[in-house]
């Protein structure tokens, strides 16, 4: 897995590069060269990932190191998507970093290997991560697009539009996008935890069991649901909408590593 | 060997010249097109093209003789506008060669023009090249040069970025409502009170696609006059507040003396529009709005020094563009002179084979008659190659062999070695 974990590491740092030339130089060239590089890296990444899913006959999300790289996929992959959605170009200097630096992670833990378990084959539990992961990378966006929001309207509310005024998008499609990035996020989540629920009943004989884990994921999803219904009932939108992606977003990561880190119950073991 | 035709370029500008020149020596539209069948007439101009705007007038020519092309071309202009030559002469300008298309350039990439970066020039350039290209009065030169000039121009703007950001109060307002909307299309825009400025900035907006302009003035009548102007639709002064519910844009400039929508109102404004963000532009002096407004979530204010501080830092973004805009004319400059050199090699090669064919055609007719190579001796074709190599070689064995060589003969023997790859090791 080294290999591909080097290789996907090194493309992804390209692209990294290149968007950041581009926040600076405003090259278009640049962009292109930044999205292709982060296609490469993708490529390669899934190779490897399909690759020791075959070898080992499960999904590699046993270990801390497979998980993150896992995330890094998920992030790359959902960007890609997105930025096929929304056409927004500054997008990549959020995405491209993030998934590098979660890479740049992974590629300094030591390889562990566990004997894999029969219940790491179910099909529900495949499901269950992948749409998890998909929608996690869909709100690492939106946090993203949150943070682009509340700089560009620093900007512009201080009247002295400057470096970003000029890169950024405008307000309006920075907070649409943002919005599309929650709701995709929030429908993949909604499905994953389903399924999750759903493979819990198969093994364990329950469908909920107050671990804690369950627990911040069920408050993770109720801040989510808030938000969009908020949104929807008295117009939460803008810079309202942009803070809670971000707080959102943090307790999203407090639930996939806090949780795992602090706090102990039956998903630590995938990720010690 | 010098090219038989120079670039010539006669001209005034907003500079060297005070309108009340400009607008004697301008031509409109339809002038101009006779104009130029004129100017293409007189005697010492080949080729010419003529710019006239209303900060500007430029005559392009090539011409075989520019000292008399230039006298031609002020006395034209003196004709034709009824106007004495020497009222006008001390505000013209003269460039040739390289400094005429380095001129061009500079016009064509708005690197010349009163506000640096204006977009409107290079559409009045090719406006006044198409004329010249349809009455044919642009050739060889002036197509490249022109061609030249459109590539240039181009390339600045992509590359330097010298138009991307307003300089104008109005264009500014613009470019802000794009920053906070995104795309403008179906954007509705609120007036209140009336000015030039603030006209001026819904003309803009509506340009950009913005739609359903509201007007609103203490004098109703006013108000359903401008809205009329704009295809909109006129409210009384009392309505601005639920008109604050469906606008998207407002721009206010009355002149009132204390503020037309304060802090609460644009609050409980908010609540109805459910968020929805509100752009105002406050061009009033007094102001119209309340600046606390600005503290709102998803409200924007701008007054005018706001919108003033923006431009400023505009114009020095512009003109940090112009000097690297500077640096690509040069080289294009270098690039087009590279051009017009190898105009003269042209004709030299042309020449040279036509007096070849010439040579070898009457050498053949004569050894060969009835154009025929059958039955032709031997000896016959020796005679003829003998022939060939007398006839062809006769004028340089002369001039190699001529006496009075001033000096250069060397040269002269050296392009000869070289010309004819006389040693093995000579490359291009």
């Amino acid at each position: 897995m080294d290999i591909g974990i080097l290789g996907t590491l090194g493309l992804y740092s390209l692209s990294t590069v290149a968007y950041v030339v581009f926040l600076f130089m405003q090259k278009k060239g640049m962009h292109r060269y930044g999205v292709w590089l982060l296609v490469a890296g993708f490529v390669i990444h899934s190779l490897s990932i399909g690759y020791w899913t075959f070898m080992s006959g499960h999904i590699p999300v046993n270990t801390l190191r497979d998980t993150l790289s896992f995330a890094a996929w998920a992030v790359a992959g959902v960007f890609l998507l997105f930025h096929h959605r929304y056409r927004l170009k500054i997008m990549g200097i959020f995405a491209a970093p993030l998934a590098t630096v979660i890479m740049a992670v992974v590629a300094t833990m030591p390889v562990t290997t566990m004997a894999a378990k029969p219940m790491l084959k179910s099909i529900w539990l495949v499901a269950h991560v992948t749409f998890i992961f998909v929608g996690e990378a869909g709100l690492a966006l939106a946090c993203g697009l949150g943070v682009l929001y509340l700089t560009q309207e620093k900007a512009i509310k201080s009247k002295k539009p400057g470096f970003f005024f000029r890169r950024l998008p405008s307000l309006g499609q920075l907070d649409t996008a943002g919005y599309g990035c929650i709701l995709g996020g929030f429908l993949m989540m909604t499905l994953g935890l389903i399924m999750g629920v759903v493979y819990a009943k198969a093994i364990w004989g329950r469908f909920w069991s107050w671990d804690p884990k369950e627990v911040w994921s069920g408050i993770t999803w109720l801040l989510y649901a808030a938000m969009i219904h908020m949104r929807l009932s008295v117009g939460w939108q803008g810079r309202r909408s942009a803070i809670m992606a971000i707080l959102g977003f943090a307790t999203v990561l407090f639930t996939f590593l806090g949780v795992n880190l602090f706090l102990s119950g039956h998903h630590g073991e995938f990720t010690r | 060997m010098t090219n038989k035709f120079e670039i010539l370029l006669i001209g005034l500008n907003h500079k060297t010249a005070p309108v009340e020149i400009r607008e004697c020596i301008g031509f409109t539209g339809d002038e101009s097109q006779q104009a130029l069948l004129d100017l293409h007439a007189l005697e010492a101009i080949h080729e010419v093209l003529l710019v006239s705007t209303c900060n500007r007038v430029e005559v392009l020519a090539t011409t075989p003789d520019k000292d008399a092309a230039a006298r031609q071309i002020v006395s034209f202009l003196s004709e034709m506008n009824n106007i004495p030559a020497a009222d006008f002469e001390g505000n013209l300008y003269q460039h040739a060669g390289d400094e005429a298309v380095r001129h061009m350039f500079r016009v064509a990439a708005s690197l010349d023009s009163m506000v640096v970066g204006e977009p409107q020039i290079l559409g009045q350039i090719k406006e006044a090249y198409r004329a010249a290209a349809t009455k044919r009065t642009s050739g060889v030169i002036l197509n490249r040069l022109l061609h030249k000039t459109f590539l240039v121009a181009k390339r600045i703007r992509t590359e330097t970025g010298i138009g991307d950001h307003a300089v104008s109060i109005s264009y500014a307002a613009v470019e802000l409502a794009r920053k906070i909307f995104g795309d403008l299309e179906g954007r509705k825009v609120l007036l209140i009170g009336a000015g030039e400025m603030a006209e001026l900035a819904v003309e803009h907006l509506i340009r950009n696609r913005a739609d359903a302009v509201l007007v609103a003035n203490r004098t109703f009548e006013r108000g359903v006059e401008l809205a009329r102007r704009f295809n909109g639709r006129a409210i009384r002064f009392e309505e601005i507040t639920d008109g604050l519910e469906t606008v998207d844009i407002v721009i206010s400039s009355t002149g009132a003396s204390d503020y037309v929508i304060r802090r609460d109102q644009a609050r409980g404004v908010m609540r109805r529009r459910r968020n929805r963000p509100l752009f105002f532009i406050d061009i009033a002096v007094p102001r119209d709005i309340d600046p606390e407004i600005n503290r709102l979530n998803n409200i924007y204010v701008y007054d005018i020094d706001d919108l003033k501080g923006v431009i400023e830092e505009n114009i020095e973004d512009r003109q940090r563009a112009a000097t690297k805009g500077e640096r690509l004319v040069d080289e294009a400059v270098i690039r087009f002179r590279q051009w017009y050199e190898s105009l003269d090699v042209v004709p030299t090669i042309v020449g040279l084979r036509r007096k070849f064919e010439q040579v070898i055609r009457a050498e053949v007719g004569r050894t060969c008659p009835g154009g025929s190579a059958q039955g032709v001796a031997e000896d016959a074709l020796d005679k003829m190659v003998n022939a060939l190599v007398n006839k062809i070689l006769h004028d340089p064995t002369t001039i190699l062999k001529c006496e009075e060589g001033h000096g250069n003969k060397a040269q002269l023997l050296a392009a000869t070695r070289k010309l004819f790859k006389l040693d093995d090791n000579d490359t291009c």
